[in-house]
């Protein structure tokens, strides 16, 4: 006796999160199952085996045929096919598109496209994530990259528009994109120490302050690329490390800025000079696209590492 | 010129990409009815077409209308080559055709492909203009109401229950003639299922002109099959009860429920003359409604009289199949004669329901079966199928002769089913014989309607239990005991029956669901030979499967059975056998014995040790039930009546029998004879595994129920969530070595497992209850069993179901209070609506008729009255309605239309448009359930019968996941079309949801596999009750007026 066909359709869809998590974790259907004996449900229920593999074969099949309708996440909240309340489907989305960090490093600035896909049975070795769930991560950064490439608009509402994330989900894709869009290198081993966060956080400050919508508000243009004129004027900042005048006056209003708001302010003052060259130098390359991609390089090697050399808290960056 | 069609093509979302290049399509859309075909422009390069059309208008016969599906088509327009087919809509107009049912039809429908499955979505609006039919030479039945519900639908009444409708279509299958061999397979299909849903659409109108013939108003329990036998052709048959129903002036009345057409309102303005009844003396006096309650049948005798002579002039319309004449004459001659014995003359005294008004239902006699096995030959004459009516006919005659046997002048619960392998068939009918309480199926009987003198005879709770066969002239050796509740009539020690638990029937302890499973090998044969095979099989299996029933029943400690369904399956190399029941303890029933298991060869020691071990296990698992079912009689009965109930005796309730082609009937005595009854004999392997088999049946892990009749016996607190679904399992069974015993075991551990995979995936809704578990066995080829579960998972409280004894006495009350309110709106009722002694005459020639208003229910009346006096508290309602319309409605056009008219059903109609609770802003929630009510809800309004057909092949089927993926895609799609098609109406759910058919075929090699399913079901609109509450809060003035009795019904 061979079960030829097993199915079971709710008018509800059916969905059991833990099943999704295995399937999301890019589980087979029976290592998903033997996972699945080991959290004792079959205790707890009192099922036998064979009962637990038709019901993970059965959800595996529903969230197959998902997957379709999450790769377009606004399709989903409009299609008939399953009847899924929204605090469900957003759950759905939510969880398709959330990420491993260590994953993400590796990807974080790489090209989306090229290469990557052949490295990715070293990320999953390195980062023991399964193949089959480091495939789904690349697909999702390709696809969100892909939709708000040539958006205009702010990019996180993009985002949350087009693939109904929350809003913290959302200000990390629009992290990734920046970060893919502009190539910034960050598989250096100098910057190993930083996690997906620091990025994330630079490049919100970054699209808020360094793009070209944040120039002038009216040309409505995307937050992807930098500001080229910003670049070309941040060129201008060596007169601030040229000039001793400009040097000084500069000094006076950071230290003034920063006067009680920085614990190692002595050091900072005394170091002022080095410092501010480091970051005036950097500033002034940008406007190259090889220095761009090696920003986060430049600036560990040229103002992270003097500060820690200095034995500054790390806090403080 | 009847009707006018109107349809307009608005918008598509989702299209598949027709054109690789450009990724997009141009998509444009035909709309057919009958030969009349439009089309829209074409809308270029877009997934998302706005099309906007112009209203398209089709002036058809409303025949036609009744008959033909809407059919609108989606193409992709290509300048070069024929265009592309995207996919089709079949939209069943019949819903706008009634009164009271849905007024448009509105929203996204799934663009469906037969090889594609769903590709996007299109949005259709659909309204009909119905002119008055002055013809009385008609030959549509528009008006008449379908419910597939078997029972009386929630918001209406029934004053008259007339009796059984049946009639059935044949035609040829598409798919075996020759034009098949030329065209593509989709063509194939896509006419199969145009032919079904014409096909559907015309017995529909054929039963609907019997019910107008019988003066009914409505179909209640309709069924409606399909026969595919292949080469000889498709048929097409439905069954049903007609009924006159009068929709109820109860809470509904003031809420939603009351909703009138359009069209009713445009003929009879209500603002101007809200009662237009000539009898009428004033629209706004409250104590109109009292006088006339008091002298209820004489208002409307001269209306009554004219509308007789009308309808006689009606030719009889019974064409094309033999046994519509046969009905009509009888029944008309009956209602005049207004004799008791009513019944007795009716040619099938049958009705489809299972669940009726209290007092209906006077005594059960037990189950009557018949089967026969036919052999199918072509049906030469499409127009004139008298084989197939003949056949049914037999069977049913069989039924009737098996009923009276038992004493009895009716069935009920009745139903047919055919099962079909090559070119054998076997038809198969069963019911319950009943004694039915005359008042409901004959007019002028009106007075007795109102002295409960019924109530006073009969003590509650058993009086449907008592023997209605006389006690010396048993038609079977039958073991009887006095009553335990009355002690004054005999009752039966066990009862079997395929209705739903009375609702006064008094039950201890809980209900189970008791399943039966055989399978038997055949040998392989051809026509003749095979059939006659199979008549032999018939009767074992009938009785074994018997025999297996009682058994676990005992086991159960349990003494009723409701809800049975013996299905018997026909394969080319076996027969199978399913009999599904729920278990119950009836407190009027005497206690079950035991089973006590008698070996054959008493001398062996060990043997016997072994027997005395089996004795144990079983008398464990007796006691175990009892304690899991809460199953703890009084123990009473037996000092009162004297003397110790004797070892019972086991003994049918079943008589049945099978014909041959060759007509020859065989009566079975099911009964054990002389034998004492639950004594087991273990004399060979075969018995052992009986045993086994009874043991080896696990109960439902805690917090899990299940029955499948419509409500679980013991429990009534239901809490709102619901789950319906369907499961379907396949298996192969190795060729080899095939015995019965490893048959049955096969089939035993595929049902349980099955059952045991639905407690694991409903886990989450412990404690719930598995109501109306719908076991259905096919057999699609070889070595292949499929079975199929339809079910809905209920949860309900777990606090308030521990106390049961007490539940059930509140129910009880509760029943009484709401009989006696019902008592009291009674004669209210009767004076505004038509008298029983004037059946419903078709609506229409009383809307013509301007002096008349027996068209109108009385809901809608009481409503105008109420609106005439209270004016300026309605009208201010209707803005806040509006307001709280415009932000929801979906049909802007109805909707225009019902602020213009500004009546009182308008404003019905704008609750119910905002009535669907809409979670989802984009998509509302439809729940589907196969009882007939929703817990937590109140039912307002039925929109009107659902009956889809679906087929949908692959060619790719390893790329779509297998046969698993495949047939999980198309009922997950099957669900969507259906919602959908509730949605356009302004529904919120089905209920009385059934999957018919599930015919699944595969083949491998090819990749290739098929699939046909039927779903029905009532569209309906429901409100939560915790809403309604929110609603008469708001107008309690209105609720207040003795000018709406119905008012304060809160049940």
């Amino acid at each position: 006796m061979t079960s030829e066909l097993d199915i079971f359709v709710g008018n509800t869809t059916l969905i059991d999160e833990d099943v999704y998590r295995l399937w999301l974790d890019g589980y087979s259907v029976s290592d998903a199952v033997v996972l699945r004996v080991c959290s004792g449900i079959l205790e707890q229920t009192g099922a036998t085996a064979a009962v637990l593999q038709s019901d993970t074969m059965d959800h595996y099949r529903t969230f197959h045929m998902l997957e379709r309708l999450l790769h377009a996440p606004p399709k989903m909240l409009h299609q008939l096919i399953f009847q899924i309340p929204p605090s469900r489907q957003a759950l759905l989305i939510e969880s398709y598109y959330a990420f491993d960090e260590a994953f993400v490093r590796e990807v974080l600035g790489k090209k989306l496209f090229k290469g990557t896909k052949k490295d990715l049975d070293d990320i999953s070795t390195k980062t023991g994530i399964t193949l089959k769930s480091c495939r789904r991560h690349l697909d999702n950064f390709k696809r969100v990259f892909k939709v708000v490439e040539e958006m205009r608009g702010s990019l996180v509402d993009n985002i949350q528009q087009h693939f109904l994330l929350s809003d913290r989900l959302a200000r990390d894709y629009a992290a990734i994109v920046f970060f893919a869009n502009n190539r910034f290198e960050t598989g250096k081993k100098k910057l190993h120490y930083l996690s997906f966060g620091d990025f994330a956080f630079c490049a919100e400050l970054m699209i808020q302050n360094w793009t070209l919508r944040a120039i002038d508000s009216q040309v409505d243009d995307m937050d992807m690329d930098l500001d080229k004129e910003f670049l070309q004027d941040l060129k201008e900042l060596k007169v601030l490390v040229a000039d001793k005048d400009l040097l000084d006056l500069h000094k006076s209003l950071v230290c003034t800025a920063l006067r009680g708001k920085l614990g190692v302010f002595s050091e900072m003052e005394a170091n002022f000079k080095n410092l501010s060259r480091g970051l005036v130098n950097v500033a002034a390359k940008l406007t190259h696209n090889k220095d761009v991609r090696d920003l986060f390089v430049d600036l560990v090697e040229k103002f992270v590492e003097p500060c820690r050399s200095d034995h500054w808290p790390l806090n403080e960056y | 010129m009847p009707g006018k069609l109107k349809v307009k093509i608005v918008a598509g979302r989702h299209l598949p990409v027709m054109d690789r290049a450009s990724d997009l399509t141009d998509a444009f859309v035909e709309v057919k009815f009958g030969n009349t075909t439009f089309k829209t422009d074409v809308y270029l390069k877009s997934l998302n077409p706005q099309w906007n059309s112009e209203w398209f208008k089709f002036e058809v016969d409303d025949e036609d209308l009744q008959d033909e599906p809407l059919q609108i088509t989606v193409l992709d327009h290509d300048t070069y080559s024929a265009n592309d087919a995207i996919g089709k809509v079949y939209i069943d107009i019949d819903p706008l055709l009634y009164s009271e049912a849905a007024t448009v039809i509105s929203g996204w429908f799934p663009i469906y492909d037969t090889i594609h499955g769903i590709r996007g979505e299109i949005n259709v609006v659909v309204k009909v203009d119905l002119f008055n039919d002055l013809n009385r030479f008609r030959q549509s039945s528009c008006g008449v109401k379908f419910f597939c519900t078997t029972s009386i639908p929630k918001c209406y009444r029934a004053v008259i229950i007339h009796g059984f409708v049946e009639e059935l279509v044949v035609n040829e299958d598409p798919e075996y003639q020759w034009i098949d061999r030329i065209r593509t397979p989709r063509a194939s299909n896509e006419a199969r299922q145009r032919l079904i849903s014409l096909m559907s659409g015309e017995l529909q109108r054929k039963i609907g002109l019997k019910v107008l013939e019988m003066r009914g108003n409505a179909v209640v329990g309709y069924l409606q099959c399909f026969d595919l036998e292949g080469e000889s052709g498709l048929v097409v048959r439905a069954i049903g009860t007609a009924c006159t129903l009068d929709k109820l002036s109860s809470p509904a009345a003031l809420l939603p429920a009351c909703n009138s057409p359009s069209r009713e309102m445009k003929e009879i303005p209500f603002n101007e003359d809200p009662n237009p009844n000539t009898h009428s003396s004033g629209p706004s006096t409250p104590l109109k409604n009292q006088t006339y309650s008091f002298s209820p049948s004489k208002s409307y005798s001269r209306q009554s009289s004219s509308s007789d002579t009308d309808l006689s002039l009606t030719p009889k319309t019974g064409m094309g199949s033999g046994s519509a004449g046969k009905e009509g004459g009888p029944f008309k001659a009956l209602l005049r004669q207004q004799t008791q014995s009513a019944l007795e003359q009716r040619e099938f005294p049958f009705f489809t329901l299972t669940a009726f008004p209290p007092g209906f239902l006077v005594h059960v006699g037990g189950v009557v079966s018949a089967r026969s096995v036919k052999l199918l030959d072509r049906i030469h004459n499409p127009d004139e199928p008298e084989t197939r009516d003949a056949w049914w006919a037999e069977i049913r005659q069989e039924i009737k002769s098996h009923a009276k046997a038992l004493g009895c002048h009716a069935v009920v619960g009745y139903s047919e089913s055919t099962s079909i392998c090559e070119e054998v068939c076997i038809l198969s009918a069963s019911g319950t014989a009943a004694v039915l309480n005359p008042r409901f199926l004959q007019d002028g009987t009106v007075e007795g309607c109102l002295e409960p003198r019924l109530e006073e005879n009969l003590p509650a709770g058993c009086g449907f239990c008592h023997i209605p066969y006389d006690e010396l002239n048993m038609p079977f050796p039958a073991h009887l005991t006095y009553c335990n509740n009355c002690r004054k009539q005999k009752v039966p020690d066990v009862l079997f029956t395929t209705i739903d638990l009375p609702v006064d029937a008094t039950v201890i302890g809980k209900g189970c669901l008791i399943q039966a499973r055989l399978c038997r090998l055949k040998k392989k044969a051809q026509a003749e030979a095979n059939a006659t095979a199979i008549s032999n099989l018939l009767p074992f299996m009938e009785y074994e499967v018997h025999t297996q029933l009682m058994n676990k029943l005992k086991l159960k400690a349990m003494n009723a059975l409701f809800g049975l369904r013996i299905q018997i399956t026909v394969g080319e190399n076996m027969l199978m056998g399913l009999a599904s029941a729920t278990g119950v303890y009836l407190a009027a029933l005497p206690t079950p014995g035991g089973i006590q298991i008698a070996g054959k060869t008493p001398n062996d020691g060990s043997y016997e040790q072994h027997i005395s071990h089996m004795q144990k296990k079983i008398n464990d698992t007796i006691a175990k039930n009892k304690e899991l079912y809460e199953i703890n009689p009084p123990e009473i009965s037996e000092e009162i009546i004297g003397s110790p109930i004797p070892e019972p005796r086991q003994r049918s309730r079943l008589l049945r029998s099978q014909s041959e082609s060759s007509d020859e009937v065989t009566e079975l005595d099911l009964s054990h004879g002389k034998k004492d009854a639950f004594v087991l004999e273990i004399d060979d392997t075969d018995a052992m595994e009986d045993v086994h088999s009874l043991l080896t049946d696990v109960p439902p892990p805690s917090g899990f129920y299940s029955c499948n009749t419509e409500i679980m016996p013991g429990i009534n607190n239901w809490t709102s969530e619901i789950q319906m679904f369907t499961s379907v399992r396949v298996i192969r069974l190795s060729s080899l070595n095939l015995t019965n015993q490893a048959l049955n075991k096969n089939f035993n551990d595929l049902c349980e497992n099955l059952l045991k995979s639905l407690y694991f995936k409903l886990r989450s809704m412990i404690p719930c209850c598995l109501c109306h578990v719908n076991f259905t066995v096919s057999l699609p080829e070889d070595e292949l069993i499929q079975v199929t579960v339809t079910a809905v998972a209920i949860t309900f409280d777990k606090n308030q179901a521990l106390q049961t004894t007490k539940t059930h006495a509140e129910k009880l009350l509760q029943r009484a209070s709401t009989d006696n309110e019902e008592l009291l709106q009674f004669p209210l009722e009767l004076c505004s609506d038509s008298l029983p002694s004037h059946p419903f005459p078709p609506a229409k020639e009383h809307l013509e008729s301007a002096s008349s208003n027996s068209g109108i229910p009385a809901a809608q009346r009481a409503t105008s009255v109420d609106y005439s006096s209270f004016a300026d508290r309605c009208s201010s309602w209707i803005e806040l309605i509006k307001l709280k319309a415009q932000t929801i409605r979906r049909g802007s056009i109805k909707t225009t239309v019902t602020v213009e008219k500004a009546s009182p059903m308008g404003e019905g109609n704008f609750r119910n448009r905002s009535a669907p609770p809409c979670a989802n802003s984009t998509v509302g929630v439809v729940k589907m359930t196969p009882l007939s009510f929703i817990p937590g809800a109140k039912i307002t309004k039925y929109l009107g019968i659902i009956n889809m057909f679906f087929i949908r092949e692959t060619t790719s089927l390893r790329e779509e996941g297998g046969v698993s993926g495949f047939l999980h895609a198309f009922i997950a799609e099957v669900f969507a079309m259906v919602r959908a098609h509730v949605a356009a109406l302004g529904g919120n759910a089905v209920v009385s949801y059934i999957m018919k058919q599930c015919v699944f075929m595969e083949n491998p090699n090819k990749n290739q596999a098929q699939c046909l399913i039927n779903v029905s079901g009532d569209a309906v609109v429901f409100v939560r009750e915790s809403e309604l509450e929110v609603v008469s809060a708001q107008q309690p003035a209105a609720n207040c007026q003795p000018s709406c009795p119905g008012g304060e019904v809160t049940t």
